[in-house]
């Protein structure tokens, strides 16, 4: 059955398909810290395009919009641990190279095998007219359980994540019997204390 | 719900592209020159000062610094202007926006989203501390005003039972969204200022830090940035007039009339009580973004969704 | 073109994606440039379920529902994985995999 994708379409989802291998190779090959982050949201960015062209516009642009963000932050962090940031002093920071060369790569072959033997089920129904209300509907109906989950897991990784990351708990802020009238910040913030 | 034909498709995609880059033009122009006025309070000389500041920078050689990084800092540079114009393509211009898809105020956000990515860049391209702190401050004000921009955007979703801003436009024939939804206005409004990092939110750009993410930028690199973060507000303002104000609805004149009065309006007053704010920190705004503003929006959300519930809004 | 075609290509790519994603997780010695990989594995998750929806069960919302998770571990993984970065960064000034293998148990 042929596609109803255009030629044009087709010829830019492989274009991005390649590049957002190329940006995902590039983010272990490149020195410099930022350029690697940067590389990966290039990688990410390409994806949402593909994804775009399968009519599956809330997901590329939500995928857009919530990989930048990450990739944002994931630079103030990258910059903060890593000891080349902005690549001017090159130097590796790999181990097991080979190794692990060869499971990326095993893994490759087994998948690409399997994607180009297994006789996929192609064109056997409708198109719904808009994905995102499908989705929508998905979400708010019979997939609501899923996006349950997902919300307590959210909140569980909030929790999780800030006790985790801080260092300071009510006995920093309120002193060691918690007498204290204002809590010690270390910044003030902005609201009245 | 009737459907509108997208500009590109009534009007062709080369047209309608340029008339959204004239218009990105006009509201850059129109920010500045507003910006001018208020600035000094000078009258008509002033209209033509964002004409003769930008033709000095086109012709402004341009510096650069110790071991920079080219690559990123020019994409950084070019994404401020092209993200702005990218966020007006949702946008109605005379009842019609460039494109159209059944998530426009998703790409409104993701628009406003990669400028983290560009500003970060502005500020880390020129390997200069003040114009680092400048993109790390962008940063902290970005994780402060995101959530209560999206609250205030999901509340006019909500509002109007469509992302598609056509809809939304159609769903205010009766009332305009600014009556039920006041926080989610001025939390969009204010969300402006912020990703613009300018007025009381321009601490990204602070006296401070010399400048900031915008101190190492020279010729036509602090043009193209300026240029981008006054049409973003002017973007905004746009946006604002259809989400909240009823786009073009209005008595006597045309829509599109109407359309550009209320546009000129909201542009005006932001200006004008944004300059009359001082600089906040971002570590005080972040603060009272997320244990005020965010609770706030998400009653706001919440009343709209009760109100849609009830009949109120004619979907 | 066939669909299958297509279908196969872009399978590919996401399987190339995930690939690359596995090297990097595995050989990379510090904790963050260890999650880039894991990212980049989930990239090739989004692309393949997308793929999966547009070509094989568009009438479903399974696909995009199986994206959108795919989305949301990725929030969790950057958010856990930045919070014990910190922690551990805080306690003993540890920034790479290789000097944490006592955490192994």
């Amino acid at each position: 059955m042929l596609t109803d994708l255009s030629g044009w379409t087709v010829a830019a989802v492989v274009v991005l398909g390649v590049l957002s291998v190329a940006g995902g190779i590039a983010v272990f090959v490149v020195d410099s810290m930022a350029r690697a982050t940067f590389a990966l949201l290039a990688s990410f960015l390409a994806v949402a395009g593909v994804l775009l062209a399968f009519d599956l516009v809330y997901l590329a642009v939500v995928t857009a919009l919530m990989m930048t963000i990450e990739m944002a932050i994931m630079a103030v962090f990258m910059i903060m641990f890593m000891m080349n940031p902005a690549g001017l002093m090159p130097m590796t920071m790999v181990h097991n190279a080979r190794g692990s060369a060869v499971t990326g790569a095993v893994t490759f072959v087994v998948l690409v095998v399997g994607i180009w033997t297994v006789d996929w089920p192609i064109g056997r129904t409708e198109r719904p007219e808009d994905s995102t209300r499908q989705l929508g509907e998905a979400i708010m109906g019979s997939h609501m359980l899923v996006m349950l989950v997902i919300g307590i897991g959210l909140f569980a990784t909030i929790l999780a994540g800030t006790v985790l990351a801080t260092a300071r708990g009510r006995y920093d802020r309120f002193g060691a019997d918690l007498a204290a009238k204002r809590p010690d910040d270390p910044i003030p913030g902005g609201l009245p204390r | 719900m009737p459907e509108t034909e997208t500009a590109a498709a009534a009007w062709g995609v080369v047209p309608s592209a340029l008339l959204v880059m004239g218009a990105a033009l006009g509201l850059g122009w129109l920010v500045a020159a507003v910006d001018r006025v208020v600035l000094t309070g000078a009258g008509a000389p002033a209209v033509l000062e964002p004409v003769r500041s930008s033709v000095r920078l086109l012709t402004e050689q341009r510096r650069t610094t110790l071991a920079p990084d080219p690559l990123l800092w020019r994409l950084g540079i070019a994404a401020v202007p092209v993200l702005a114009v990218l966020s007006l393509a949702v946008v109605p211009i005379g009842g019609r926006t460039l494109w159209s898809t059944s998530v426009d105020l998703v790409w409104f956000n993701a628009m406003e989203a990669l400028l983290w990515a560009a500003v970060w860049l502005v500020g880390w391209g020129p390997n200069a501390v003040h114009a680092l702190t400048g993109g790390y401050r962008f940063l902290a004000q970005g994780l402060a005003y995101e959530l209560p921009l999206m609250f205030s955007l999901i509340a006019v979703g909500v509002g109007a039972g469509s992302l598609r801003t056509a809809d939304i436009l159609s769903a205010q024939a009766g009332l305009w969204f600014v009556v039920s939804m006041p926080v989610a206005f001025v939390v969009f409004l204010a969300s402006a200022a912020a990703f613009a990092f300018w007025g009381p939110f321009g601490a990204p750009t602070g006296a401070d830090i010399a400048g900031g993410v915008t101190s190492e930028l020279s010729g036509v690199d602090r043009l193209l940035v300026e240029a981008g973060r006054a049409i973003f507000l002017g973007a905004t303002a746009a946006m604002a007039v259809a989400l909240f104000l009823g786009g073009g609805s209005g008595p006597w004149l045309p829509g599109p009339v109407w359309q550009l009065l209320k546009t000129v309006a909201v542009v005006v007053a932001l200006v004008w009580a944004g300059r009359r704010l001082p600089v906040l920190r971002p570590d005080r705004v972040v603060e009272v973004a997320w244990t005020v503003l965010v609770p706030v929006t998400l009653v706001q959300a919440l009343v709209v969704a009760v109100l849609l519930l009830s009949g109120f809004y004619a979907v | 073109m066939t669909a299958e075609l297509v279908l196969q290509i872009v399978l590919t790519v996401a399987a190339g994606l995930i690939g690359v994603g596995l090297f990097g997780a595995l050989s990379q010695q510090s904790i963050v440039m260890v999650m880039m990989g894991l990212e980049l594995v989930l990239n090739g998750v989004l692309l393949a379920g997308g793929a999966a929806w547009y070509f094989l069960a568009p009438e479903l919302p399974d696909a995009q529902m199986l994206v959108v998770v795919a989305l949301v571990v990725m929030a969790v993984e950057m958010a856990m994985g930045f919070a014990v970065t910190v922690a551990i960064y805080r306690a003993r000034q540890v920034d790479m995999v290789d000097m944490a293998t006592d955490l192994r148990g």
